[in-house]
């Protein structure tokens, strides 16, 4: 079975009931997705699947073939970091980190289908990211910011 | 302002770069080659003797590769304080709750070792139970630990003052009760370890932990290994919270197994087993009395407390002490009797959370204060303000606030909040509210007694004089420490943020108690301003006397030596320096109209050899020589003022938190935006907690609610815009003036929310959660 996970296909020799999660971490390396509860309620382990956030938690490997993932480490590019990474790491939206590269997904998908958003619909847009350090505000103000810095991008 | 160049910015974190790309390494991340994966058998049975361990099935199943039980080991009791080891790495005998270890399996995969886990047979006869704390008390109840009779594990009695005689001097006494809930920390990295045990009988063992230091400790005594033999290896750690600051099972049996089979070994938890494991906030009942003048002077508390702590004590002792000696300030009380017993119950055990004992006692009696204040008719700001300590004061217990911006704090909050226009004036179910609260910038005393430096730190200077490396075994958990240290080591040294690399969380580098009592900002960041000044007095000596200039006459600056009166001549040292460097790349070549700092510490090296530069902290001896007096001693205390506004639905008792505005007295910040991190962090775990965190039981005694789904954790939309203000008060013991943020910031946020919550309602509830339910049910008593 093929998957393809930031840019390049993988043969995959796990069982199809493994989760796209397990693969990830354990069987090609990405460790930057992340396990915090394994059931889905966390979203510390959200990629996208053909640009969606979803929680690789509960997907099971075969629902992932031929679909294309994107983990935190396909976000940047030869070293460039994707602007919500930058917002980030300037705003100090990252403490412990665990939930970052969730959130970080989470916030690109949301971007992407709404470019433009207020406040309460990043609140809204994250709610399924638990965070137990940072209590959220810095992360919406970096969700915000790169938001805005996108925006000025395309004028 | 001040004059700082690196400390007291807003520097970006050292390691947000590799967390937000996924780049920075957990314990889990890693992997070695001919790892076996372990797994715990927990006991299904809240209290039960151990009739036999059958484990003959589970070692032939193929891919185990070492099965053991307490039988496999001497019992070496630990836990966390020495006065109260009561725990072993595996349960002899009996098991005391559900969860509690009975045997550990390594085998080649995850799947075997579980698989082998169902092909282990115990054999238990159950024992009556007990799960409540004034139950357990009781004569005849089930008892839990043989040396403890009525399940005390610990109980405390002191008075300062005459507390009784100064009840007769009040105009008002009140009493009332408050009760919290078990909290989970809810960190979100599961625990993990991985052991790796050498042909030479090394052992290192990477682990999720706050304090490598007492897990190197722990390691060592239970195992029988010298420690100097044991090397703890913390990596990045996915948040902490206090649960974090012990040694555990888990890494003991990682330690055992590694040893056994001479593979390194991974453990884990599952979401459940951090739940079961525990370790978290206790249950407090707390009674409070307290008198005042009819002009709201405080004269006297009686605080009586009796803790659920579950079947091991953990930091068990150290909790019932602080949740009695953390009322001694912010405000002025010349009496304060305290009443405190801990008790042992059939529950997994509760240990340390962040704001460590403190944070009940503080949602009580900040919730009695303004009740005391509307009784007589005193503005709650007023009251505060009328009692608040100032810097120098020391309290009754004898916590000297050596620094104090609580005033500062109270007044920035009060204005920036409109608090005069807003209070008393909000329509029905809008409310506003304040609450302050104090803590320990780092205990006094190691958690063994002991003459030990609580943090030792080392400062090399890389050969070519351009990078310095920072060691120190320190826990970046989270909290930015590291950042912390690098900004404080670059100030002291003269150089620039990003030439300093900060190492750090292995006891191989330094010895350090690690994060927990909201220490290392005070105490590890002293030693790195020591070590980075004794580095740079090394490099000093060597250029005065290659130049010619006092010491005294020369300073050092982003990177750049400034020389008081002439500038000598510098050249044959730049010169020295080029020709060493010839043929590499311009930028690295020195070229400023300065002398810099790599061309000094360059020549240094040539002179001496590598320049390190090494610091240490220990507190001086504090506090009184009373029976628990070291408990709550601290250099320094923080001290936090916070204003809730919420909306609450008068039909269904739902609670808003629509708006937070915290102060908090930190010394100096020496990162801003960390220390606004730590603040907002805070508020919202207080948040959780006072509105509907709650770990749940059944009868008997099985958590109902062991997951990120059922236990709730507040969300981005649960959580309002928090306005953080920074106090900077000067803390004389600090380095740089500054003291803690990390713990005492949660301190005022659960009974801000209380009192904001009764401006809004008219009722009072004195249980947490402030569920809908809760007030429901008390508008509908008051009607
Ligand atoms: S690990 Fe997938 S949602 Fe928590
Ligand atoms: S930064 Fe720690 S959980 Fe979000």
């Amino acid at each position: 079975m093929k998957i393809n996970v930031n840019g390049r296909d993988y043969k995959i020799a796990a069982k199809p009931w493994r989760t796209l999660l397990e693969v990830l971490r354990y069987e090609l390396g990405f460790t930057g997705t992340k396990e915090g509860c394994g059931t889905g309620s966390c979203g510390s382990c959200t990629v996208l699947m053909d640009g969606k956030a979803v929680n690789a938690c509960l997907v099971f490997i075969a629902e992932a073939k031929g679909k294309a993932i994107t983990t935190i480490e396909g976000l940047s590019r030869e070293g460039k970091l994707h602007p919500l990474q930058q917002a980030f790491i300037d705003e100090g939206a990252v403490q412990c980190g665990f939930c970052t590269p969730g959130v970080i997904l989470t916030a690109k998908a949301f971007l992407d289908s709404n470019p433009q958003p207020s406040e309460s619909q990043i609140r809204e847009a994250i709610a399924g990211n638990l965070c137990r350090c940072t209590g959220y505000d810095k992360i919406v103000r970096a969700i915000m910011n790169a938001a805005q810095a996108a925006d000025k991008g395309r004028v | 302002m001040n004059s700082y160049s690196v400390i007291n910015s807003r520097a970006p974190r050292l390691d947000a770069p590799d967390k937000a790309t996924g780049r920075a390494f957990y314990t889990d991340d890693l992997y070695f080659p001919n790892m076996l994966y372990g797994a715990l058998l927990q006991s299904p049975l809240a209290h039960a003797r151990i009739l036999n361990i059958d484990i003959s099935r589970a070692k032939r199943l193929p891919g185990v590769k070492s099965v053991v039980t307490a039988k496999d080991v001497q019992i070496i009791r630990y836990g966390v304080s020495p006065a109260r080891y009561d725990e072993t790495i595996l349960a002899v005998d009996k098991v005391r709750y559900v969860g509690d270890e009975v045997a550990a399996v390594a085998a080649v995969d995850w799947e075997t070792a579980q698989e082998a886990l169902g092909l282990i047979q115990v054999d238990y006869e159950e024992l009556p139970a007990v799960f409540d704390p004034f139950e357990a008390m009781t004569e005849g109840a089930p008892q839990i630990h043989d040396a403890y009779t009525r399940n005390i594990c610990a109980e405390v009695h002191q008075e300062f003052g005459n507390v009784e005689a100064a009840f007769e001097q009040c105009d008002l006494i009140h009493e009332h009760r408050f009760v919290n809930k078990r909290q989970d920390a809810a960190f979100l990295e599961p625990n993990n370890a991985v052991a790796v045990y050498d042909q030479l009988g090394y052992l290192t063992l990477y682990t999720s932990t706050q304090v490598p230091h007492y897990v190197q400790r722990t390691v060592s005594m239970v195992l029988k290994i010298p420690i100097g033999r044991v090397r703890v290896v913390k990596p990045y750690v996915g948040g902490g919270f206090g649960p974090k600051a012990s040694a555990s099972t888990l890494e003991l049996a990682a330690c055992l197994l590694s040893i056994k089979t001479h593979r390194p070994v991974k453990l884990h938890f599952n979401r459940e087993q951090v739940f079961l494991h525990s370790r978290a906030r206790h249950q407090f009942f707390h009674t409070f009395k307290t008198g005042v003048k009819k002009d709201g002077t405080l004269l006297a508390l009686h605080n009586t407390c009796i803790l659920e702590g579950g079947a091991y004590s953990s930091f068990g002792i150290a909790t019932v002490y602080y949740a009695g000696s953390l009322l001694g300030g912010p405000y002025k009380l010349p009496h304060m009797k305290y009443d405190g017993f801990r008790v042992y119950t059939n529950r997994p055990a509760c240990g340390a959370q962040r704001g460590h004992g403190g944070v009940a006692a503080r949602a009580g009696f900040e919730q009695q204060l303004d009740i005391i204040a509307e009784k007589l008719g005193i503005d709650p700001v007023e009251l505060r303000l009328k009692n608040i300590m100032e810097a120098g004061d020391t309290t009754c217990n004898e916590l000297n606030m050596s620094s104090l911006g609580m005033k500062e704090c109270i007044e920035a909050i009060r204005d920036h909040s409109d608090w005069k226009q807003k209070k008393g004036r909000l329509p029905k179910g809008k409310g506003i509210g304040l609450a302050c609260g104090f803590f320990v910038s780092g205990a006094g005393y190691p958690i063994y007694r002991s003459d030990t430096y609580h943090a030792t730190v080392v400062v090399k200077i890389s050969e070519d004089g351009g990078t310095v490396q920072l060691q120190t075994g320190s826990a970046e958990i989270g909290q930015g420490s590291d950042t912390a240290f690098a900004m404080i080591a670059a100030e002291a040294l003269g150089v620039r943020y990003e030439d300093v690399r900060v190492v750090s969380g292995d006891t191989d580098l330094s010895v350090d108690l690690g994060a927990y009592s909201s220490r290392q900002t005070l105490m590890t960041g002293y030693a790195a301003k020591d070590a980075a000044e004794d580095a740079k007095c090394q490099i000093l000596e060597v250029l005065s006397e290659a130049l010619n200039v006092p010491v005294e006459k020369i300073s050092v600056r982003n990177g750049l030596v400034f020389f008081e009166g002439a500038t000598p001549d510098y050249m044959p040292i730049r010169l020295a320096y080029i020709k060493e460097h010839r043929g590499w790349p311009y930028d690295d070549r020195p070229h400023d109209d300065h002398l810099t700092f790599k061309e000094a510490a360059r020549l240094a090296y040539l002179k001496r050899g590598t320049i390190v530069g090494t610091g240490k902290y220990k507190p001086p001896k504090l506090g009184g020589s009373f029976r628990g007096a070291a408990v709550g001693t601290s250099p320094a205390y923080g001290c936090s003022a916070m204003i809730a506004e919420v909306s609450v639905d008068l039909e269904t008792g739902e609670v808003t938190v629509e708006k937070v505005t915290d102060a908090h007295d930190c010394g100096l910040a020496i990162n801003r935006t960390s220390v606004e991190g730590q603040m907002e962090g805070s508020v919202a775990m207080g948040l959780g907690e006072a509105l509907f965190e709650e770990v749940k039981f059944n009868d008997q005694g099985q958590i109902i609610n062991a997951s990120l789904g059922e236990y709730k954790i507040p969300t981005a939309l649960d959580v309002p815009p928090v306005q953080s203000i920074i106090i900077e008060s000067n803390e004389p013991n600090g380095p740089y003036g500054a003291k803690e943020v990390g713990e005492g910031a949660i301190m005022p946020t659960i009974p801000a929310i209380l009192n904001a919550v009764y401006d809004a309602t008219g009722v009072r509830i004195t249980e947490l959660p402030i569920t809908s339910e809760r007030i429901w049910r008390a508008l509908k008593e008051k009607k």
